[in-house]
């Protein structure tokens, strides 16, 4: 198959692209969900994006929840932000860091106001954003302006038969496009560490990997009171036929393709060294996950499924595949590309990965995913450690 | 080319996985090894479903386990060539 050369997409202020053209109400703390839940409801075009946290937090947690809420509100896929926060300082910062790519973007405190007249001010300014949004048009960006993130969830062995290794057909074609590419879940490459560690492209990359799966290894040493044998693999992973965390690794590697990883990234950090391939250090809950890879910049979502997970992501599209038949059956509503003639050997490898890059393109040009259609929008931070 | 029952990652792997929504006891199955495009088969013991495990031979307890050629896991209980492989008989070597 001939490979497009480009997509239709948002252009932004900052020189990126986006699939989708979303304002968003931003909440910097749990307690002004409720403000930014009401702003939502009563301007249309807009989406509110609710979450637990943001109050005492400390250290490199607080960090990451800065640059989870920045990122998130820098990602192309978003045309305009309002940041609603208890107090101005927090909620100021993030406005700040996120006007750096020139969008729209206010901030608003709910201290010494109340949440009505909030509601109301902030509603105003709303309106402003998403009128102002709707008359963007989608225009012809160059492949290279994809970014691409990758995670799978509710794995099985088919998706480490034919689901992953498809998104590693499709990485193996658009990389040469200079498309940025994301991969993550630090746990769940336990078993292919050392393979993976291999992959990394620079001796600085691969020292990189292994200092970070030796930090989360140890960090699990430290807290677990069993083997971890009750979440990895999950339920649903034994039930799909997955037995041990080095099956689920080797399966969930074959993601990548024959790609090598440039660089090694925080959770939720921008890419910096031009296009290619990325690691980012990330929990492998699906939900926490994207958010963090959505929050580094990422535009598309790939996200191949063995039993059946569901989850999507308010500003960045999941795209759902999946090689187990009796999934692609039983949960269709869910599954945006079935690839399971893979198993019957109807289907091929590079047909499969010809097939997502088509289903990629029509999701970037603005067509629904499976997830945006049935309403997902799973917004998860990512916390450190607890509170003080 | 005949249907497929079983596909197996790398020449060198120990066990296979049920493509087909499940085998039967003494099926006669036909195994693809995606890596090399040879054929094999097998017969099973077990019912095992789709997307589990057979043995390709016998293994005995304290064996490595070999798919898509790498290590994933240890043998806790003996095995015969064609039985269901999973969570009963074989543990991860990591934590």
């Amino acid at each position: 198959m001939e490979i497009p050369k480009s997509f239709l997409g948002y252009k932004r202020e900052n020189g990126r692209a986006g699939t989708r053209n979303h304002v968003i109400i931003l909440p910097v703390d749990d307690i002004s969900n409720a403000c930014a839940e009401a702003v939502a409801n009563n301007i249309k075009g807009t989406i509110a994006l609710p979450h637990s946290y943001g109050r005492l937090q400390f250290g490199a947690d607080l960090e990451l929840h800065f640059r989870t809420m920045i990122g998130t509100g820098k990602n192309p896929n978003v045309a305009a932000v309002i940041v609603v926060g208890i107090e101005p300082k927090w909620t100021k910062r993030i406005v700040d860091a996120i006007a750096s790519t020139g969008k729209p973007v206010e901030g608003f405190s709910i201290e010494g106001v109340g949440d009505i007249d909030t509601i109301a001010k902030v509603s105003k300014k709303a309106q402003d954003f998403s009128m102002w949004a709707s008359e963007k048009q989608r225009e012809e960006c160059p492949m290279s302006d994809l970014w691409i993130s990758v995670k799978c969830g509710e794995s099985d062995t088919t998706s480490g038969l034919a689901s992953n290794p498809t998104v590693g057909n499709l990485m193996d074609k658009l990389e040469p496009f200079g498309v940025h590419l994301c991969f993550g879940e630090t746990s769940e490459l336990t078993g292919a560490e050392t393979v993976c560690e291999k992959r990394g492209k620079t001796p600085e990359a691969q020292a990189k990997f292994k200092k970070t799966w030796n930090d989360y290894n140890d960090f699990i040493l430290k807290e677990a009171t069993d083997d971890l044998s009750e979440s990895q693999p999950t339920a649903g992973n034994i039930a799909g036929g997955l037995t041990t965390i080095e099956e689920k690794a080797f399966g969930n590697f074959q993601k990548i393709g024959g790609c090598q990883f440039i660089d090694v990234l925080e959770p939720a950090e921008e890419p910096t060294k031009g296009a290619g391939l990325y690691f980012m250090d990330t929990s492998s809950a699906a939900a926490e996950c994207v958010t963090l890879q959505a929050a580094g910049g990422f535009n598309i979502h790939l996200f191949p499924t063995g039993q059946g997970n569901i989850i999507g992501n308010p500003i960045e599209p999941v795209i759902k595949l999946t090689a187990n038949p009796l999934t692609a059956k039983t949960m269709s509503e869910h599954i945006d590309v079935d690839v399971s003639k893979i198993l019957s050997r109807e289907m091929n490898l590079s047909q499969a990965g010809d097939e997502l890059i088509k289903s990629t393109l029509r999701v970037a040009n603005g067509r629904l995913t499976c997830a945006e259609a049935l309403g997902h929008k799973e917004f998860v931070m990512t916390k450190l450690y607890r509170s003080a | 080319m005949s249907n497929t029952d079983i596909i197996i990652h790398d020449e060198k792997d120990n066990v296979g996985v049920v493509v087909i929504e499940k085998i039967t006891p003494d099926q006669d199955c036909n195994c693809w090894i995606m890596e090399n495009d040879k054929s094999v088969s097998i017969q099973s013991i077990d019912e095992i479903p789709l997307g589990h495990k057979i043995a390709m031979t016998d293994l005995n307890e304290g064996d490595t386990i070999l798919k898509y050629g790498h290590d994933i896991g240890k043998v806790v209980k003996n095995i015969k060539k064609g039985e269901h492989v999973h969570v009963h008989n074989v543990k991860t070597k990591k934590w």
